[in-house]
């Protein structure tokens, strides 16, 4: 049996929050082992001091002099888990302090998390997932060109998609709204073998991805069932022909969003969540049936208008839709308020994630949410940089997962 | 005898103390190690479930991070029983720890609050002052004694 990949937990309050166990549950799910760093009373009064960030938290003091071991050497692990209270000002700075420390000091890969008292080991499973997934497959995940006839799968909580690759291009695709995610993902199947021109027997190797990857995954005998973190990463950079290098990948998906720190095409930090919402792809598709257009023309009406003009902030899809409604009886036009919802979900995701992640250009934004251009144009004027939207961008879990199923392509 | 609670909790000197002098020390039974290889300084043995930051909200608000209700659902019941209570500022993490600052503030402000024997003492840097202290708390728990 695989030995367990041994993460590192540094944290402050997950025992007394009633959460330990549901981290421990989570890691385990996935081959993972929590450990806490052995480091002696004398060591957290040296390190503290050396790092210089004062604080008064004893247990943040322990978390610095815990990082400052896995940097220094002192104790080994194969990925590092931070994890602090929801809510605690101070907890967050040295949360992401003690991310970009380590990012920049060592190999390791680091996720951060805040967490409540209702923080559930399903919250945790994707992060975890990805954690171990660094660490233990770098070398398929250095993967640069598909090979082979292989099969990508990607069963979103919104929409289910698929590609057929062969010698490394893209010649089949299907999409559509997730229902049941098996028939979904069976009819995206044959769309992508027909448009192909292949057989279902013909395929060498399938790789799954999303949030009915284990369902899909198994029913369809997939070679690799893999979390979105690590494979919308590879994706992204591969689309986007930037394999080499740092690149920043956001993913603005249906019910949550994830934002990648890449180096070389993989993944050294990232954050997946958000706090509502109204920080989705959900609440733009709310936006777009209240206007009465499709999804689709959402982002040309959106270039259209001029968001500032409508106050719309909201952290709750409820109250964000009040706005909305509020702002189209009070005359808003609605090339003005569909600007204001893109404007909305980009300030979100820009203020509660992208603060997690060092942003380093290329920034590309992926999922089906990238193709609405009023989105992508408000992303970059928050950011300040120039949006790389690849070619096949909504599918890219799909392509991501038949990258990395070539991987599993037997020689015979 | 009355019931005193110490700070920081943790303390094993302070609950021998007050122990020795006939009282009952309302503390924690956890002690700071040498080598720490648990999730926090003073990570509790039993078993805190998400219930204990629920129970917590008696004395903090849902909008206070969860680490600290799950903390004051152990300690806030201790504060509202003790009689008396001693807090040591700015201890050695050797003599007794509490992991998170903000517990540690709303605590010695609701013991504060109350109208019990206090002895708000910080803690010695050298040995005289060491010497000073230690009699500060034997005066303080041998007149509590008499006045109880």
């Amino acid at each position: 049996m695989t030995p367990p990949v041994r993460i590192a937990q540094l944290s402050c309050g997950p025992d007394y929050s009633g959460v330990q166990q549901e981290i421990n549950e989570a890691a385990a799910a996935v081959n993972g082992e929590i450990f806490f760093p052995d480091v002696a009373l004398k060591d957290i009064t040296r390190d503290f001091a050396s790092f210089g960030l004062d604080v008064r938290s004893p247990d943040l003091k322990l978390a610095i002099s815990r990082a400052k071991a896995l940097v220094d050497g002192r104790v080994d692990a194969d990925a590092v888990f931070i994890a602090t209270c929801f809510r605690c000002a101070e907890a967050a700075i040295v949360r992401n302090e003690l991310r970009r420390y380590i990012h920049e000091h060592s190999k390791l890969p680091v996720v951060s998390y805040s967490f409540t008292e209702r923080t559930t080991a399903g919250t945790l499973l994707t992060r975890m997932e990805a954690l171990t997934t660094i660490a233990r497959r770098r070398a398929l995940l250095a993967r640069e060109t598909q090979q082979g006839i292989t099969l990508g799968l990607d069963s979103g909580s919104a929409t289910t998609k698929a590609v057929v690759m062969k010698d490394n291009r893209i010649i089949g695709t299907g999409w559509q709204p997730t229902t049941e995610v098996m028939k979904s993902a069976d009819e995206v199947i044959t769309h992508a073998l027909k448009e192909a021109g292949i057989k279902r027997e013909e395929i060498q190797a399938v790789g799954t991805t999303g949030y009915g990857r284990f369902l899909v995954g198994k029913t369809i005998h997939a070679d690799l069932i893999q979390e979105e973190l690590t494979v919308n990463s590879k994706g992204a950079v591969y689309l986007a022909d930037r394999q080499h290098g740092p690149a920043t990948v956001i993913d603005i998906g249906g019910m949550d969003n994830k934002a990648i720190s890449v180096m070389d095409g993989i993944p050294g930090t990232f954050t997946m969540g958000g706090i509502c919402a109204v920080a989705s792809g959900r609440f733009l598709e709310m936006t777009a049936k209240r206007l009465g257009v499709e999804i689709t023309e959402l982002g040309p009406l959106a270039m259209k208008g001029i968001g500032r003009r409508v106050p719309m902030n909201s952290y709750c899809i409820v109250f964000g839709t009040q706005s909305l409604v509020n702002a189209l009886a009070t005359g808003s036009t609605r090339e003005d308020v569909a600007a204001a919802a893109c404007h909305s979900v980009a300030e979100q995701v820009f203020e509660q994630q992208l603060q997690e992640v060092d942003i380093k250009e290329p920034v590309i934004m992926v999922g089906g949410t990238s193709l609405i251009e009023g989105l992508v144009f408000a992303m970059g004027e928050l950011l300040k940089v120039k949006i790389v939207v690849p070619p096949y961008s909504q599918y890219i879990g799909a392509v991501g997962s038949a990258l990395l199923a070539s991987g599993f392509i037997k020689d015979d | 005898m009355a019931k005193v609670f110490i700070y920081p909790a943790t303390s094993l000197i302070l609950t021998d103390m007050v122990t020795r002098f006939g009282h009952t020390p309302l503390s924690s039974a956890v002690a700071i190690r040498e080598r720490i290889q648990t999730a926090g300084l003073e990570s509790v043995p039993l078993q805190i479930t998400p219930e204990e930051p629920k129970k917590g909200l008696r004395w903090a608000a849902v909008e206070v991070p969860s680490g600290v209700r799950g903390r004051m659902a152990l300690y806030g019941p201790m504060i509202e029983e003790c009689e008396a209570a001693i807090i040591i500022n700015d201890a050695d993490m050797a003599f007794g720890c509490m992991g998170c600052a903000r517990t540690n503030e709303l605590i010695k402000f609701l013991i504060r609050q109350k109208e019990i024997p206090i002895l708000d003492l910080t803690y010695p840097k050298d040995e005289t002052e060491g010497v000073t202290f230690v009699a500060a708390i034997k005066r303080f728990l041998s007149e509590l004694e008499v006045k109880q």
